[in-house]
């Protein structure tokens, strides 16, 4: 039973609380690209690099707070950051809409049109991210490191195996509830949500019922910015911001997005979730699991590793090029124009 | 047939722009003949990435940001080809890995069949899974033993299983340095062999689907080079590639090359390093002109009009009896090759494979801007991108060095400011890039040569 058990602590520490963090920001991540293509109606591939726009300057203010000596005392300061972060990265979002996007929109252009644009935005935000902060890592994370530790956890149970909380893992989990608890009550329950809901199904029905298309687009926006902020300052405060990092995250966003069904809310967040725990999964080495699963002399001498970390991209891709052969549309019916 | 005149002008402006480059000493002209072949040498790869981006993107609208990956496959045959093969390692594990992939090969053969030959159901899934799983482990069993054993033969200078030139030490000598000159068709079957298999699975996708297939792609095949040290080397890099120029020290210590450069009145040292960059330069530019040729010819012949009445309407096409699938399999893996023949090219001009080099910005977002500056649908509006865009490139460092110099003028010696800005120079070719990218969309969206 104890072996049960301590198996169980394994699995969790290793797999389980990584990947549901990981999880909760693929979904954030997503939804803000799920919501453009539901609205705007095209990939957006500066998605990535908005994400690090957000946790940029969030870091900056970050540091001026630790500066003036203000702290959250166990939080960290991003958290107090954040919203400033999300402030200037809707400026630059809205800002980017008024002199680039718009004119396609007005247009018309095709949806590969308006990615190829959003390309050459993705180079521009990322030249100004590596312009002001620089393409090294950056370390903000303050405050207390776990919510529980190794040894705590060891004291606390009396198992041989021990299990960690960090606090940046929780505050993601938290702060990911939060956010899509407000996404969908505003989706839902308020006349804009509803109005967005109603561009996003059926364009032309909206637009006869007199709805404005500029403030839907001015409103998805504002909700993307806040999104890649949040998605962004939780990813830098859970592993480490690193502005080439953002770029390679672009890959497993839009797997979630396109595995739970682009344009889907609720589509993105089960595809968030579906990708990161098949990431983390697949490449784990389940050795010390099954160290105490299996009887005596029976614990194998491998690692256990289906594939080597380093192919964590192939696991995106593949469930990714699964879902569009065998379901389009994606696991929640998402809409293919 | 009116004179190009607009074409021959732009034409003759980047022309110029090399020109200046290696003889005015002036602003950010280096006025060095070196500087201006180096750069022209990757401007001759670039524009010929972009002619196989153009053939993909301009002919046939179709959406490849993986263009890293082929890139990348080409430079695995330049080593494959080019470099000796390592016997020990051979003879230590190089036929277990090589049953190793035949197995891999094997199983997602057996896969496919049973899920071709069965029934829908429950039974086809339940046996789909079993040969998956008996497979994997069975090619994880003998491929990682394999590996294993290769990767343990003299690590620091070895640890793979080298390539096929089998001048063995005297690789680097006539005639088997021109095995290199043999990678670089080889490059483009690669990744030819490469774009099948992925345009099998993916081409069915929407536009925007495939983009994302396709960067899904590249990111894969990079980091299998860069983790498959038993193939690549890894992140160890595979150095002293052969070259089939001749190599600089051996020209200074040759009496008749020295006399002839004094004729030139030049020093042998310099006369050297010329002669060996304009050698390269040669040699790319036979192979540029050639595809030129070739994807002139394509464009103008009927086939190029159906692959043009496919990208406006394939709904149309379709129903003249034209097969869209086919089409775009066969332009999607004659573009991925002329990247791949790009790729292995460049590795030869380096001399040197570093898997860590290729960067998407780099490659992939760097040679979609020069097609969509230059003109996408014009393989002469690809090639000027090419060379247009990759000046811009290189010259965007010394352009925004001088600018920072004079925003900081005013400023103090020991400013925070004034450093920063100056540590930030290099970042400013992504920004440059995004923003002409931007403004000829905008302003020329049909890029500097539309097509006809």
């Amino acid at each position: 039973m104890i072996d049960v058990l301590n198996a169980f602590v394994v699995l969790s520490n290793f797999v389980l609380i990584p990947a549901i963090s990981y999880g909760c920001q693929l979904a954030l991540g997503a939804l803000g690209v799920t919501l453009i293509y539901g609205i705007l109606r095209f990939s957006n591939f500066a998605h990535g690099d908005t994400m690090a726009f957000g946790a940029m300057v969030t870091i900056l203010f970050t540091w001026l707070f630790q500066g003036w000596g203000i702290n959250l005392g166990p939080l960290p300061t991003a958290l107090l950051a954040l919203p400033f972060g999300i402030a200037f990265t809707a400026l630059l979002v809205l800002a980017t809409d008024r002199t680039v996007y718009r004119f396609y929109r007005k247009q018309k252009a095709a949806p590969v049109i308006l990615v190829i644009v959003s390309m050459g935005v993705m180079f521009i935000m990322n030249g100004l991210v590596r312009f002001i902060i620089g393409p090294n890592d950056q370390r903000f994370a303050d405050g207390e490191r776990f919510i529980i530790s190794v040894r705590e956890f060891k004291a606390l149970t009396g198992l041989k195996e021990g299990l960690a909380i960090k606090t940046s893992q929780g505050i993601t989990v938290i702060t990911a509830i939060i956010a899509v608890a407000l996404l969908f009550y505003f989706l839902n329950k308020t006349r804009t949500g509803k109005s967005m809901r109603a561009y996003s199904d059926n364009e032309d029905l909206a637009l006869l019922s007199g709805i404005n298309p500029e403030k839907v687009v001015l409103v998805t926006w504002l909700i993307v910015a806040a999104l890649a902020t949040v998605a962004g300052v939780l990813y830098g405060l859970d592993k480490s911001f690193k502005p080439f990092v953002y770029l390679q995250l672009l890959l497993p966003i839009f797997a979630s997005a396109v595995v739970g069904g682009l344009g889907n809310p609720l589509g993105a967040i089960a595809g968030g979730f579906v990708i990161a725990f098949s990431e983390v999964l697949i490449t784990y080495p389940f050795k010390k699991v099954l160290k105490y699963l299996s009887p005596e002399g029976w614990a194998p001498d491998g690692l256990v590793q289906i594939l080597s970390t380093d192919y964590k991209f192939a696991v995106s891709f593949s469930i990714l090029l699964i879902v569009l052969l065998f379901k389009p549309t994606g696991l929640f019916k998402g809409k293919s124009i | 047939m009116t004179l190009p005149v607009r074409n021959i002008v732009l034409f003759g402006v980047v022309a110029l722009l090399f020109i200046l480059e290696g003889s005015v000493s002036w602003g950010f002209f280096s006025g060095s003949w070196n500087t201006s072949l180096v750069i022209l040498n990757m401007a001759l790869i670039s524009a010929i990435m972009a002619l196989g981006v153009n053939l993909q993107w301009g002919f046939a609208g179709l959406f490849n940001i993986g263009v890293t990956g082929f890139v990348a496959l080409g430079g695995l045959a330049a080593v494959l080809i080019s470099m000796p093969p390592v016997g020990e390692a051979w003879a230590a594990g190089g036929l277990q890995v090589l049953l190793g992939i035949a197995l891999g090969a094997a199983t997602v053969f057996a896969a496919v069949m049973v899920y071709a030959k069965m029934n829908p159901g429950r039974r086809r899934t339940l046996a789909l899974i079993f040969t998956l799983l008996v497979g994997f482990f069975l090619f994880r069993w003998v491929f990682d033993g394999g590996v294993a054993l290769v990767e343990a033969v003299n690590p620091a200078n070895a640890g793979y299983l080298g390539g096929l030139n089998f001048g063995m030490d005297s690789y680097k000598e006539a005639p088997w340095k021109y095995m290199t000159l043999i990678a670089w068709p080889v490059g483009g079957l690669l990744a030819a062999g490469a774009a099948w298999l992925i345009g099998k699975t993916a081409l069915g996708l929407r536009s925007d689907y495939l983009a994302i297939a396709t960067l899904g792609i590249g990111e894969i095949i990079i980091s299998i080079l860069k983790n498959e040290d038993w193939l690549s080397r890894g992140v160890k890099n595979v150095i002293g590639l052969p070259r089939p120029v001749p190599y600089e020290i051996d020209l200074q210590e040759s009496q008749p090359f020295v006399e002839r450069a004094a004729g030139w009145g030049l020093d042998p040292v310099e006369a050297s390093t010329l002669i060996v960059k304009a050698g390269y330069s040669l040699l790319f530019a036979t192979v540029l002109i050639a595809i030129l040729i070739l994807a002139q010819l394509a464009l103008a012949s009927p086939w190029g009009r159906m692959m043009r009445a496919i990208r406006d309407n394939e709904t149309a096409a379709e129903a003249m009896g034209k097969d869209v699938t086919a089409r775009h399999l066969q332009i999607f893996v004659l573009g991925s090759a002329i990247c791949g023949v790009a790729g292995a090219m460049m590795i030869t001009l380096d001399s040197q494979l570093t898997p860590t080099a290729y960067q998407p910005l780099r490659f992939t977002f760097l040679i979609w801007v020069m097609v969509i500056v230059g003109g996408s649908g014009n393989n002469f509006g690809a090639v000027l991108g090419g060379f247009l865009i990759w000046y811009l490139w290189v010259q965007v460092e010394p352009m925004g060095l001088q600018l920072m110099t004079l925003i900081t003028a005013g400023m103090a010696e020991d400013s925070a400011l004034k450093s920063h800005l100056f540590d930030s120079v290099a970042h400013m070719r992504l920004l440059t890039m995004g923003i002409v990218l931007l403004l000829v969309l905008r302003f020329a969206p049909r890029g500097l040569i539309p097509e006809k």
